[in-house]
Parts: C-alpha cells; sequence; structure tokens
C-alpha cells in the first residue's frame, strides 16, 4: 500500500486514493481530503460524514447513499447539492473509508 | 513494501464525470423482477454523475401506473432461472407466494420498492418519461401516472432527447 501526504499528514492509501487505515483520519485530515477534491465543509458536510464514520465501524462498509438519507437523515437531493456529481464517492474519500460497495 | 509518494494521489472524480456521457434506459416489461435491473442501473448511473433518462413502455408502464406500480408481480412461469418444476408456477397462490418471497429479498438487501426506488432516481436528478403510444392503449394519461413522470412523450422524442446516448433495453 502506498502512502501520501496531505495536508502534512502521511497517511496509506489505495491505489486510487482512498484511506485504508480507519484510525488515521481526524477532522483535520477530512477537511484537507475535502479541498483536494473542491469541497469546501460546512456544517452540513460535516454532518453527513461524521454518519459516515460513526456508521462504518457498525456495518463494517461505508454506508451508500441509500443509507445515508435513510439512515443518516440528510435527503438524497441535498446530497447530490453537498457533494456534487458522485456523491457516495466523495463522501467515501472526505472520512477516509472505503468507496462504498452496495449497488444501492 | 511501502512506497511514498511525493505528489498527493487524489481521485480524479469530476474528470470522470462529465464528457458529456449520458444513459438512456428503456423500461419495457412490468414485472417485478424485471423492474429492478433498470432501476439499480440508473441509480447507479446518477451517483457517477451520468445523466440518465427512463422511458417507460408496453408493460414497462406498470411501474409507473399509479395503480400498478406498489404491486407489481413476480410468476414462476415461464422462468427456469428459479429451478423449480415449470408446472410449480401454475398452482393457485403461487404467484403471490414468489412476489412476496422476492419482495422480502429486496427489502432485505436494502433496495426500496419500485415508488420509493422512483422517486430516489428522480432526487439523484434522474428524469421519467412515459410512452405516449403505450398510455393511448391503456388509456391513460397523466394523472393517471407517478407525479415525478416529467411528460408523455413518443418514441422519436425520446430518441432526440437521448442523442448520443448509450442505451439499455429492458
Amino acid at each position: 500500500m502506498p502512502t501520501t501526504t496531505i495536508g502534512g499528514h502521511e497517511i496509506h492509501v489505495n491505489d486510487e486514493g482512498f484511506m485504508t487505515e480507519y484510525d488515521e483520519w481526524t477532522e483535520d485530515l477530512g477537511q484537507a481530503l475535502a479541498a483536494q477534491i473542491g469541497v469546501e465543509m460546512s456544517d452540513e458536510h460535516w454532518q453527513a460524514i461524521q454518519f459516515l464514520r460513526r456508521d462504518y465501524p457498525d456495518q463494517g462498509e461505508t454506508a451508500t447513499l441509500r443509507r445515508v438519507s435513510t439512515v443518516g437523515g440528510i435527503p438524497t437531493k441535498q446530497l447530490f447539492v453537498l457533494f456534487p456529481k458522485k456523491p457516495a464517492k466523495k463522501m467515501a474519500y472526505i472520512a477516509g473509508l472505503p468507496k462504498p460497495r452496495g449497488c444501492v | 513494501m511501502t512506497t511514498t509518494q511525493t505528489a498527493p494521489i487524489v481521485p480524479s472524480f469530476d474528470e470522470d464525470a462529465d464528457g458529456g456521457r449520458k444513459l438512456a434506459i428503456i423500461c419495457s416489461k412490468g414485472t417485478l423482477d424485471m423492474a429492478y435491473p433498470g432501476l439499480i442501473l440508473a441509480n447507479a448511473a446518477l451517483g457517477e454523475g451520468i445523466e440518465t433518462h427512463l422511458f417507460f413502455t408496453f408493460w414497462g408502464f406498470d411501474m409507473i401506473n399509479k395503480k400498478t406500480m406498489g404491486d407489481l408481480k413476480f410468476t414462476m412461469l415461464g422462468n427456469t432461472a428459479t429451478h423449480m418444476p415449470q408446472g410449480l408456477g401454475g398452482i393457485p397462490g403461487m404467484t403471490s407466494m414468489a412476489t412476496h418471497q422476492m419482495k422480502k429479498s429486496i427489502a432485505e438487501a436494502g433496495v426500496p420498492e419500485v415508488p420509493d426506488f422512483l422517486q430516489q432516481i428522480v432526487d439523484s436528478g434522474g428524469h421519467l418519461w412515459a410512452c405516449r403510444m403505450s398510455a393511448d392503449m391503456q388509456h391513460l394519461e397523466a394523472e393517471d401516472l407517478y407525479d415525478e413522470v416529467e411528460a408523455i412523450i413518443s418514441a422519436s422524442d425520446f430518441i432526440e432527447k437521448t442523442d448520443g446516448a448509450q442505451l439499455l433495453f429492458i
């Protein structure tokens, strides 16, 4: 696994740049990751990211968009506004989690 | 062996997203098992930032007809993929039992029922279109259809709207 340096943090990532170590993530790092992909974080963005972080250890996998909306309570429409075009992947990236593998 | 990159590795989310990729899905079947492939693929495409249009035609109209959309059925008849004797499918009550089973498996997989799924697709920016000829054949008007259907249009209008799109016929 390669490591990469983002905002002064050295982190383990996969070939695409998704973090591979859950515990290496901090909010500060999330901020830096968001900046890398052009997302400016607001409280609403953080709400989604914090849900993904909380949900991952319970479920053992990254929440899909549907899960973020039905369980996390953030409507799908809003997720597309907050993380345009590829919300599920962008959220997973910022939250330092693997890409979601569920189909829906 | 750990290698350290000097430049940060960043996924290229936005590069792939545009480039004008478009997907057109024609939903022509009204059975429960044939409704889902189109919905799942549309949802996946939207999640990848791809402009997606669904055209409901012939039996696919059942997916957007308010009267039937929540009540699609799965039948074992003519479906050898159930790996059950074909004669079983003809026993009274078998279709509702098979439908019940399939709905259960779908729900367990965390997949919404058809009306909810259509809403999710619309919320994700997808476009729903109803076929003019199917509406005429079944004597249905816009108000009989799921509210989020944008319009009843002809097949040629749909072809025009999806100029350059990749197309799936289901």
